[in-house]
């Protein structure tokens, strides 16, 4: 009999071409995505004369410099030179190439890891890597998924591989079941808090247990998504159920035969019953109540219900001193100047229908923007009529692009300013030079909006969901 | 990429845990073709805090807190680093893609337990001093002290080459080419359908 495997282990055996002795592996690469900020690696490809080893698997999409202001290909005339001389450069790129790519005017335009999954390109059981952290969004399908740097996009480029070294892995497993208003971004910045921003360094985390089964597809997106912040390269869960039916019948996903084929080859995508973990963390879900970070990095987290930290380290009163917080008072209440809805990790459907159930028939006190994750969710939201529901409320609806989560084309929170954020990053100056950034769900965002300062959501949602 | 194997340098202190890529390098620098330099660019918006590496121009290895770059997989970040001249960071813990990153472009991210990086950062205080690393021996030569980091391997291998993957790669470009046929025969779903 063979030993028992992780999902990790059978993701990684699969893809693995050569291994050298010094533990390095050579993997195949199933699925590239590039993006504006690939022009480093497209150069090492120039500077060699190399082409691009297997463009029908690689991606290319206009995200992180898109304009939000204007519809489609008008948005160009929004963005600084340097913004379209990147946009272009992209475009050119991956013209030169046979690249297909998505450009500002494409309908299916948006954030890379919200386009894969929903165009059907992420399947479970694939390989995945693009030129950015946040890769591990990925993963939710049961993908091999990983973000890289411009050497290691260059190797994909000119040889579909990539070399890594297999992580050691991490079963994060969540019990009980989470309580109204509690969801995955809840889940994610919790387990941050608890295990450090580097708590996972050198991991792969597998997500499992009941919880974490009982999360829609775009809730799994975001809990791997946000892995990274906890310093984890890759985060996965087993393909199930919902991961199929979400699956099914995307533009590029398998159909027929192929498809037969597939649900075969997934069936094995589990860890199997005696596999085991280098670690093993173990969460009530049932405990959580809604988290948002109050300092400069991921895991500076708390349930909304807390105070805020005694600065007993120079790391904690540093953190205050650039949010503009007093240690030991109350988190909620804290007065937002403004709020952001977007970014690759909630900007989903889902997330949008929770923003909009909160700010349903209700006033933002602060100015705002709601950045859908693609341009066709765009569409989908105003088909439901959520953007009408944004605009009542007071907040601009905008196009999808990375946006005011890296503070592009002057989507910025001003210095001193504090936003309340469905982003994944509240580092220093990440949303703009001085900015203050507080991480929470979409959800939290949209109750910040319409107190002005930060809230519980839950008693906001009475009758509501 | 020239290899190295032994360096020494000056050494500062940079008292702060999780500085990430952000801080490191701002996005909006990212446009710049590398060709341009990106030394200018490091640690930008902190500038007015009295940065190491603004106080000692010529340093070459940074001291540094636990999960130094964190975030972002920008190479960017890794770029500014060695572009204003820095050889070496050594912390308690890299964020992973940064110290596959630094790997890639000479710069060596020498893990040190935390015992170590106390004792580093007493010895260095405010102040700068002539540092040796040995990368073979995986050695941090300080004055008098003599201690160790980690590095797995493989980074050790390829600092110390200088190697190109992509050059590296092409030894195994029959193994590539069968797998990619095996892959084709046996999983053809993997291939995205015409949409």
């Amino acid at each position: 009999m063979s030993q028992p495997r992780t999902l990790l282990d059978k993701l990684w055996d699969t893809h693995e071409v050569t291994r050298n002795a010094d533990g390095a592996s050579l993997l195949w690469v199933d699925r590239h995505f590039v993006h504006e900020g690939s022009h480093h690696a497209f150069a090492k490809l120039a500077q060699r004369q190399q082409g691009v080893a297997a463009p029908d698997l690689t991606f290319g999409v206009v995200d992180h410099y898109a304009p939000t202001q204007g519809q489609g290909a008008a948005r160009l005339m929004r963005a600084s030179a340097e913004v379209r001389r990147m946009i272009e450069q992209l475009e050119a790129n991956c013209a030169n190439h046979n690249i297909t790519c998505y450009g500002l005017d494409d309908p299916r335009q948006g954030i890379v890891h919200v386009i894969g999954p929903e165009l059907g390109l992420t399947l479970p059981g694939l390989s995945i890597n693009c030129g950015d952290s946040h890769t591990s969004t990925h993963g939710a399908f049961g993908a091999l998924a990983f973000g890289i740097g411009a050497t290691q996009v260059a190797h994909v480029l000119a040889t579909q591989t990539v070399w890594q070294t297999r992580p050691a892995s991490l079963r994060i497993r969540v019990d009980g079941a989470l309580g109204p208003g509690v969801g995955a971004k809840d889940l994610a910045l919790g387990w941050i808090a608890k295990l450090g921003a580097d708590g996972a360094r050198g991991h792969a985390i597998e997500y499992a247990g009941p919880v974490v089964e009982s999360l829609s597809m775009e809730a799994r997106m975001t809990l791997c998504n946000l892995s990274i912040e906890g310093g984890a390269r890759f985060g996965m869960i087993a393909p199930d159920a919902t991961t199929r039916d979400y699956v099914q019948g995307r533009a590029h996903a398998p159909d027929g035969t192929a498809w037969e084929q597939a649900l075969a080859a997934w069936d094995d995508l589990h860890t199997d019953a005696d596999a085991r973990f280098d670690r093993e963390v173990v969460i009530d879900g049932s405990e959580i109540a809604p988290v948002v970070t109050w300092g400069i990095s991921p895991d500076q987290a708390l349930p909304v219900t807390a105070d805020l930290p005694a600065g007993d380290s120079d790391q904690t009163r540093a953190a205050l001193d650039y949010m503009g917080l007093s240690s030991g008072r109350p988190l909620a209440g804290t007065p937002v100047d403004r709020v952001f809805i977007g970014s690759c990790t909630n900007a989903r459907i889902e997330d949008l229908r929770a923003a909009a159930a909160v700010l349903s028939g209700r006033q933002a006190r602060v100015p705002g923007m709601v950045s859908p994750g693609s341009s066709q969710i765009k569409a989908q939201a105003e088909q439901e009529g959520l953007d009408r529901i944004f605009a009542q409320a007071g907040l601009e609806w905008v196009a999808s692009g990375c946006s005011m989560c890296v503070g592009m084309n002057g989507d910025l929170v001003a210095a001193g300013e504090r936003c309340a954020s469905t982003t994944n990053r509240n580092f220093r100056g990440r949303q703009g030079p001085g900015a203050r950034t507080h991480l929470m769900s979409p959800a939290m965002v949209a109750a910040a909006a319409v107190t002005g300062e930060i809230t519980d959501v839950r008693p906001m949602l009475k009758g509501r969901i | 990429m020239a290899g190295w194997s032994n360096h020494t340098g000056t050494a500062v202190v940079l008292p702060r845990e999780n500085v990430d890529t952000d801080q490191i390098i701002p996005a909006r620098f990212m446009a710049t073709p590398r060709s341009e330099g990106y030394g200018p660019f490091l640690f930008h918006d902190l500038r007015d805090e009295g940065f190491p590496t603004m106080r000692v121009p010529g340093a070459e290895v940074l001291v540094a807190g636990r999960n130094f770059g964190c975030g972002s997989s920008r190479e960017a970040a890794v770029y500014a680093l060695v572009d204003a001249g820095i050889r070496a960071v050594i912390a308690p813990s890299f964020g992973d893609i940064f110290a596959g990153n630094a790997v890639n472009n000479g710069l060596l991210p020498a893990r040190v337990d935390d015992c170590t990086a106390v004792t580093l950062v007493s010895a260095l205080g405010t102040g700068q001093a002539d540092l040796t690393l040995d990368i073979p021996s995986r050695r941090i030569m300080l004055g008098d002290l003599e201690l160790s980091f980690e590095l797995p391997d493989p980074a050790a291998t390829k600092l110390i080459n200088g190697w190109d993957d992509i050059d590296l790669t092409r030894a195994h470009a029959e193994q590539i080419e069968s797998y990619r046929a095996s892959r084709e025969a046996t999983a053809q779903w993997v291939w995205p359908r015409a949409g």
